[in-house]
């Protein structure tokens, strides 16, 4: 660890789990709401910090090209979402949804998953991250049951067994890994720690690390929402509260995601170990294909947009399963410009689904009539997720269609019959949303677009243009990934 | 020497994966809990001994929270939930026991042809134990998805833990945190569960999950 007064590591990890314990005290919840906004944002900057000054990895913590992106991505999201929760949560005061005192709960919770995320994405070691990702996820149960409906219960629990499932699998994972490891590094901390597995890796015995393989990719598969395991996914994204849906589907998924790869990443520095690609393509392909059949059967808005998120997963997995400089650097810029576009879906959703009081799709037609400012939100941020351009999304998926031509034409066609059937679904649902007969609650929305702005401004100026030093940033991963 | 140490690991983490096939066919309640109480003792009997072979002393730490609070005090909770929601007899399983024994069965085969195949290189103690261990996590699992009940639910999750933390303890040297992390996150999976149930219990008088498959109006 740096010997610098302040560590920017340790702040992007103290700050979030200070003002959780901070937060679980306060009562007045619009002190609360605004404690959490100011948190999210020094934990922010905090992040920032370490693009300036980078600190060697130490035993515990570690801070690397790939992960920097995460962590810095993570408080953003963080901090937006932190501003969109302050006015979602005062309509759900005003309509009884929620009371004070779970209000109190909700914070303290919010800012104790920014801190298991946070965790998850700077550990050096393959235990603690399991841990860090572990704490994540309870946390998000408890959130998304916060409601206490039968539905929100419903979820809640789903998403606990399936969880708790997939997190089991991915600790065996971790011990096979550490099983491998073992005899080349020796017993105790070393044998876990990133840094040192990856120069190692080699000599470790390939079969074990495959077997390893296929339960992490399995366990935190589950988290990604990949399909067969994906059951969890569209019952917690509907269930709980819009924020929360949006840190899920924009964050959660994104740690999970990142768990995989740089166990992927072990796995291509051993010479003698199966290629993880077809794997990774194949579970990509069928959720990528499921959802986008799924998103036509949809009733409920946010289960809409959860099915969106696995199909935009799957995509994700199908790039990094094609692996290569190209694919790697397209699956990258996805992740991106996914997490900010799903979540600023989200919050236009939240607003939408308060304004009209459902979350039904057939309840809520003419939005356009209603409310014009929430119903362009919704189309401008449906376009840049269903990847039209100039959206960040359409350039990602492009370098994710063109390099698969190049390489593997006949993947390519289940891909793009899949995104297409994709980009036909959301736009006939949100068509029949935003035109159509006005129906439901016409009352004026006190919707922040804040949030929305700063998010869709970076994707679609990402679109247009990305900056050089973020460009050879990406290569350079892209190159880690192999 | 090694060979008396290798058999008496053997022969424990044996027990286990059998004392995990007497957790499937049980059909009520209480004796469901006192066989994962077994389980927990066994496990802990199980890790103390990886302790005194591999001369680890903290492992004895492992063995003695797996004691305390594995087969101490949350099956005494359970029993509570128990009586409190008036649940004993109700033991609602989805197929036939027979057809699970089997199916269990079949895991077990499975798991002792993939493990013991990978890992021929590995030293035999580590490979056995890890071996055991899966078809542990198997059979948990395969109990979690063979029941109705809420709670034997989360007994089928534990005893898929106990799994975990024998294969841990098999992997030798493995750094304390991890198994300290083990027991700590099934205190807080416990804690979630309790939770649950309670709120389960004030929604629908009763722990069934079927209950909750009642009350889906918008399953789309």
């Amino acid at each position: 660890m740096s010997t610098m007064p302040f560590d920017a590591i340790r702040l992007v990890l103290l700050i979030p789990l200070v003002s959780a314990g901070v937060l679980a005290l306060v009562t007045n919840y619009r002190w609360s709401s605004r404690l959490n906004v100011v948190a999210s944002l020094v934990t922010f900057l905090a992040s920032l910090l370490l693009l300036v000054h980078r600190p060697a990895s130490g035993p515990l913590v570690q801070i690397d090209d790939l992960n920097i992106v995460f962590v810095v991505l993570n408080t953003f999201v963080a901090f937006t979402t932190s501003i969109f929760s302050a006015s979602y949560i005062e309509h759900e005061l005003e309509t009884g949804r929620l009371t004070p005192v779970y209000l109190r709960f909700y914070h303290a919770m919010f800012q104790f998953m920014m801190f298991g995320m946070n965790l998850a994405l700077v550990a050096n070691n393959i235990g603690l991250m399991w841990v860090a990702i572990e704490l994540a996820t309870l946390t998000t149960i408890l959130m998304v049951g916060i409601y206490r409906t039968p539905e929100a219960l419903e979820a809640a629990w789903k998403y606990f067994i399936l969880g708790s499932v997939g997190i089991a699998l991915a600790l065996f994972g971790t011990i096979l890994v550490y099983m491998a490891a073992r005899p080349v590094i020796g017993g105790g901390l070393p044998a876990m720690a990133w840094t040192i597995l990856i120069r190692r890796v080699a000599e470790f015995d390939p079969s074990l690390l495959n077997v390893a393989f296929i339960f992490l990719l399995l366990g935190y598969g589950t988290k990604v929402g990949l399909v067969p395991l994906h059951a969890w996914l569209p019952d917690a994204h509907a269930e709980g509260p819009t924020p929360i849906s949006a840190v899920l589907s924009g964050l959660l998924l994104n740690v999970a995601l990142y768990a995989v790869l740089r166990f992927k990443m072990l796995l291509a520095a051993n010479p003698h170990t199966f290629a993880p690609g077809p794997l990774m393509i194949t579970t990509g392909l069928v959720s990528l294909i499921f959802a986008a059949f799924m998103l036509y059967r949809r009733r409920d808005i946010k289960r809409l947009f959860a099915y969106s998120s696995i199909e935009h997963m799957g995509i994700i997995a199908f790039a990094f399963g094609m692996g290569g400089p190209l694919a790697n650097f397209a699956g990258l810029l996805h992740m991106t410009m996914h997490s900010l576009t799903k979540s600023a879906i989200f919050f236009t959703v939240g607003h939408v689904a308060q304004v009209k009081g459902t979350q039904r799709i057939a309840d809520m037609g003419g939005l356009s009539v209603t409310h014009p400012a929430l119903a362009w939100a919704l189309v401008i941020s449906v376009a840049a997720i269903a990847g039209l351009p100039p959206s960040g999304i359409f350039l990602s998926e492009f370098l994710v269609v063109s390099s698969t031509f190049a390489r593997a034409p006949l993947l390519a066609i289940p891909l793009v019959v899949g995104l297409l059937l994709a980009i036909g679904a959301l736009l006939v649902k949100v068509g029949g949303i935003v035109f159509g007969e006005p129906r439901g609650n016409t009352a004026p929305d006190k919707a922040s677009f804040v949030p929305f702005v700063a998010h869709l401004a970076i994707v679609i100026a990402a679109g247009v243009w990305l900056p050089g030093p973020v460009v050879t940033w990406f290569h350079n991963i892209a190159q880690l990934l192999g | 020497m090694h060979s008396l140490a290798f058999d008496i690991a053997h022969l424990l983490a044996g027990g286990l994966v059998l004392v995990s096939f007497m957790m499937l066919y049980q059909d009520r309640m209480y004796a469901l809990i006192n066989v994962f109480a077994l389980h927990a003792v066994l496990l802990a009997v199980s890790v103390a001994w990886q302790a005194l072979v591999q001369d680890a002393p903290h492992l004895y730490i492992t063995a003695l929270i797996a004691l305390v609070f594995k087969a101490t005090i949350i099956p005494a909770a359970l029993r509570r939930i128990v009586e409190r929601l008036d649940i004993h007899r109700e033991i609602e399983t989805v197929v036939g026991t027979g057809l699970t024994m089997l199916a269990g069965m079949a895991l077990v085969a499975l798991s002792m042809v993939v493990m013991l195949r990978v890992t021929a290189a590995a030293d035999p103690l580590a490979r056995e134990d890890l071996a055991f261990a899966l078809s542990i996590v198997l059979l948990g699992l395969l109990m979690m998805v063979s029941r109705r009940n809420a709670v034997s639910q989360v007994i089928g999750f534990m005893s898929l833990e106990n799994g975990l933390v024998l294969a841990a303890t098999g992997a030798k040297g493995m750094p304390l945190v991890v198994e300290i992390s083990v027991a700590f996150s099934v205190l807080i999976a416990f804690i979630v569960i309790g939770i649950f149930l309670f709120r389960i219990r004030e929604r629908f008088d009763s722990v069934d999950i079927r209950a909750l498959d009642r009350v889906r109006r918008e399953r789309l």
